[in-house]
C-alpha cells in the first residue's frame, strides 16, 4: 500500500466514524439528531447534483424537480397506496428517477446555458402542478397525512417514527448504499467517459464517444440519486410541499455543491454541513439569513474557486 | 491492400478550390508526408481524409471501404486515428488518466460500471505499454496542462497510439516547437513507424522533418497536386524546388 492509498483510507475511516457517532458527539456543539438527518439528506441531494455539474460538467441548475418528485411520490405512496417506508422510497426513487430519463431526452442536444434554462423550466412545471392540484398534492399548503412506518422484519420492528437516532440510522445506511453506488460508477470506465466530457467535449467526440448518450445516461442516474434524497426528505418532514420542487431548491444544492468543491467527490457533503447548520443556527436569530450565506458564497467563489475542499487540496500539495 | 486511397478529392468553399482533384494511395507500413507552401490545402485535405469536411467531389477509400460519408466520429471507431494543430488533450487530466480514458473506450468498456480483475489487469498493461512506447512513463502522473509543449504534444500522441489505430494522421506534429522538442516527436514517431509498423500520413512544415521521416512524399501547391514521390525524388524534383524548396531557401 503507497502512502497515498493509506492517507485516503484513513481521511475515509474518519469521515464515517463523523457520521456515525454524530448523534453523540453534535449535542456538544449545539446540534441535534434531526438535523443530522438533514444534513445527510441534502448531502446527498447536493452529491446526485454533482454528478452532473462537477463530474460532467453539465449544467444542471434544475435538480429540485427530480428531489421533489421522489418526495411527492414515496408521501403519496405512503398516504393512499401502502403503508410502508420501504416501497415510499422506492416509489419516489423510481417515480422520480424514470420522470427523469423520460424529459432527458429532450434535453441532453442542448448545451451550457440553453440546458441550464430548460432544466429550470421543467422543474418550475412540476411546480405549479403541485401548486395547483389540490385535491391530490394539498396545492401550496403542501402534502401532509403520511408519516413514515416502521421497518417490519417480522420478528421485531424499528420504529423510525418517534425515535430520532433509529431514523437517523437509518438514514445513514440509505445514504451509505447511495454514495457506494456513486463512487462506483464514477471510478468506472463510464464515470471517466464522464470526466472526458467534462474535460473537453470534442476530444471526447473524436475519442468515438457518443456524447449525447452519456450524458443522458449521467442525467438519468443524477435523477434516480435525486428522487432518492426527495423520497428520504419526504419521511424525515413527513410532509411534502411545492417548494421542494422549486428552482431555489435547485439553487442551494448548487450552492452546497460550489461552496463545498465540485471537483471533490465529498465536496457537495461539506457544503451540505455548512449550508444546514448555518441556515439552522441563523434562522434562530434572524430571518434575512440567506444574506449571511450569500455574503459566505460570494467570498468562496471570490478566493476558493474550488470550494473548501479545493482549499485543502492545494494547502497539501504545496 | 492499400490502407488508404484517395480518388480525386476535391473541396470548394464557395468560389474558392481549395482542395482541387488529389489523388493518393497509402500502403500499409508507409509513412507519407503531405507537404506544400502556406495555402497548399493541407490542412483542408487532412479535415476531408479525417472527416471533419464532407468533399464536394471524389471519394476516399479506408482499407478497400468507401468511407467519403462516414462522419469523422465513426472513422475513429473503423480504426483512424488522428491528431491535431493545436494540442487537443484532456488538459486538467494526469497523463495516466488521459491514456485510460483513451484505452477503456479502445477496448471497448465505455458503458461498463465495473471491470473484473483480467479486465482491469490487461487494461493496466495496456496503459503502461503506451506509456512507455512514447516515454511518458515517468510522466505518467503529471497533469498534462502543467507539462511542456513537446510533452503535450507526446501525450496526444500517445492517446492516439492507445487507440490502436491502422492509421495516423498527424496534423503539423512538430508546429511551434524548439530544437530539442522536434528532435524528441521526430524519434517517437519514428518508432511508431519503424518498431510499431504503424502507417502514418503526416503534414508537416519543418523540411528536415519530412526528409528524416517519410517513404513517399506527397507535394500539394494552390489546392492541386506538384509531385509524388521518394525524398530524394523530391529533392531533385525541379518543380518542386520552384514551387516550395526554391521559396523556403
Amino acid at each position: 500500500m503507497t502512502a497515498e492509498q493509506r492517507k485516503h483510507l484513513s481521511v475515509l475511516a474518519a469521515i464515517w466514524a463523523a457520521l456515525i457517532f454524530a448523534p453523540y458527539w453534535m449535542p456538544l456543539f449545539g446540534g441535534y439528531t434531526a438535523l443530522g438527518s438533514r444534513v445527510l439528506v441534502l448531502g446527498l441531494g447536493a452529491m446526485a447534483v454533482n454528478v452532473l455539474l462537477g463530474f460532467t460538467g453539465v449544467l444542471s441548475f434544475g435538480r429540485a424537480a427530480w428531489f421533489g418528485l421522489g418526495a411527492y411520490a414515496c408521501g403519496l405512496t405512503l398516504k393512499f397506496l401502502a403503508a410502508s417506508t420501504p416501497l415510499g422510497l422506492l416509489a419516489g426513487t423510481l417515480v422520480g428517477g424514470i420522470a427523469g430519463a423520460i424529459l432527458g431526452i429532450l434535453l441532453v442536444r442542448r448545451r451550457g446555458i440553453y440546458f441550464a434554462m430548460v432544466t429550470i423550466a421543467f422543474g418550475q412545471v412540476f411546480y405549479y402542478i403541485a401548486f395547483q392540484w389540490q385535491s391530490v398534492t394539498g396545492g401550496d399548503d403542501g402534502l401532509r397525512g403520511f408519516e413514515r412506518q416502521p421497518l417490519d422484519f417480522k420478528l421485531f420492528q424499528i420504529d423510525l417514527l418517534h425515535n430520532d437516532l433509529y431514523f437517523y440510522y437509518f438514514v445513514l445506511i440509505c445514504f451509505a448504499v447511495a454514495i457506494g453506488l456513486m463512487a462506483l460508477i464514477l471510478r468506472s470506465p463510464f464515470g471517466h467517459t464522464m470526466i472526458a466530457i467534462r474535460e473537453n467535449e470534442r476530444r471526447a467526440r473524436f475519442l468515438g464517444i457518443p456524447v449525447e448518450l452519456h450524458i443522458w445516461i449521467a442525467f438519468t442516474l443524477s435523477c434516480f440519486f435525486m428522487a432518492f434524497a426527495g423520497a428520504l426528505y419526504a419521511l424525515l418532514n413527513n410532509f411534502a410541499d411545492p417548494r421542494m420542487l422549486h428552482y431555489s431548491l435547485s439553487g442551494d444544492f448548487v450552492i452546497m455543491a460550489v461552496m463545498g468543491g465540485m471537483r471533490r467527490f465529498w465536496g457537495p457533503l461539506l457544503g451540505a454541513i455548512v449550508f444546514v447548520v448555518l441556515q439552522d443556527y441563523l434562522s434562530s436569530v434572524t430571518v434575512n439569513w440567506m444574506s449571511f450565506i450569500g455574503i459566505l458564497i460570494v467570498f468562496i467563489v471570490l478566493f476558493f474557486p474550488r470550494g473548501i475542499l479545493g482549499l485543502a487540496r492545494r494547502r497539501s500539495t504545496a | 491492400m492499400s490502407v488508404l486511397e484517395v480518388r480525386n478529392l476535391t473541396k470548394r468553399f464557395g468560389n474558392l478550390v481549395a482542395v482541387r482533384d488529389i489523388s493518393l494511395t497509402v500502403a500499409p507500413g508507409e509513412l507519407r508526408a503531405v507537404i506544400g507552401p502556406n495555402g497548399a490545402g493541407k490542412t483542408t485535405f487532412f479535415n476531408l481524409v479525417s472527416g471533419f469536411f464532407a468533399p464536394s467531389a471524389g471519394s476516399i477509400l479506408f482499407a478497400g471501404r468507401d468511407i467519403t460519408a462516414v462522419p469523422a466520429h465513426r472513422r475513429v471507431g473503423l480504426g483512424m486515428a488522428r491528431t491535431f494543430q493545436i494540442t487537443e488533450v484532456f488538459p486538467e487530466l494526469t497523463v495516466f488518466e488521459n491514456i485510460r480514458i483513451v484505452t477503456e473506450v479502445a477496448a471497448g468498456y465505455r458503458l461498463r460500471p465495473w471491470l473484473n480483475r483480467t479486465e482491469a489487469a490487461e487494461l493496466r498493461r495496456r496503459i503502461d505499454e503506451t506509456l512507455e512506447f512514447s516515454t511518458l512513463s515517468g510522466k505518467a502522473h503529471r497533469v498534462v496542462g502543467e507539462l511542456a509543449h513537446g510533452d503535450q504534444r507526446a501525450a496526444e500522441i500517445a492517446m492516439a497510439l492507445a487507440l490502436k489505430p491502422h492509421l495516423l494522421l498527424l496534423d503539423e506534429p512538430t508546429a511551434g516547437m524548439g530544437d530539442q522538442e522536434t528532435y524528441d516527436i521526430t524519434q517517437l514517431i519514428r518508432r511508431l513507424h519503424k518498431v510499431g509498423k504503424l502507417t502514418i500520413v503526416l503534414i508537416e512544415h519543418d523540411m528536415r522533418v519530412v526528409f528524416h521521416l517519410a517513404d513517399r512524399i506527397t507535394v500539394l501547391d494552390q489546392g492541386g497536386f506538384l509531385a509524388e514521390g521518394t525524398p530524394q525524388e523530391i529533392a531533385a524534383s525541379p518543380a518542386v524546388q520552384t514551387a516550395y524548396l526554391g521559396q523556403a531557401a
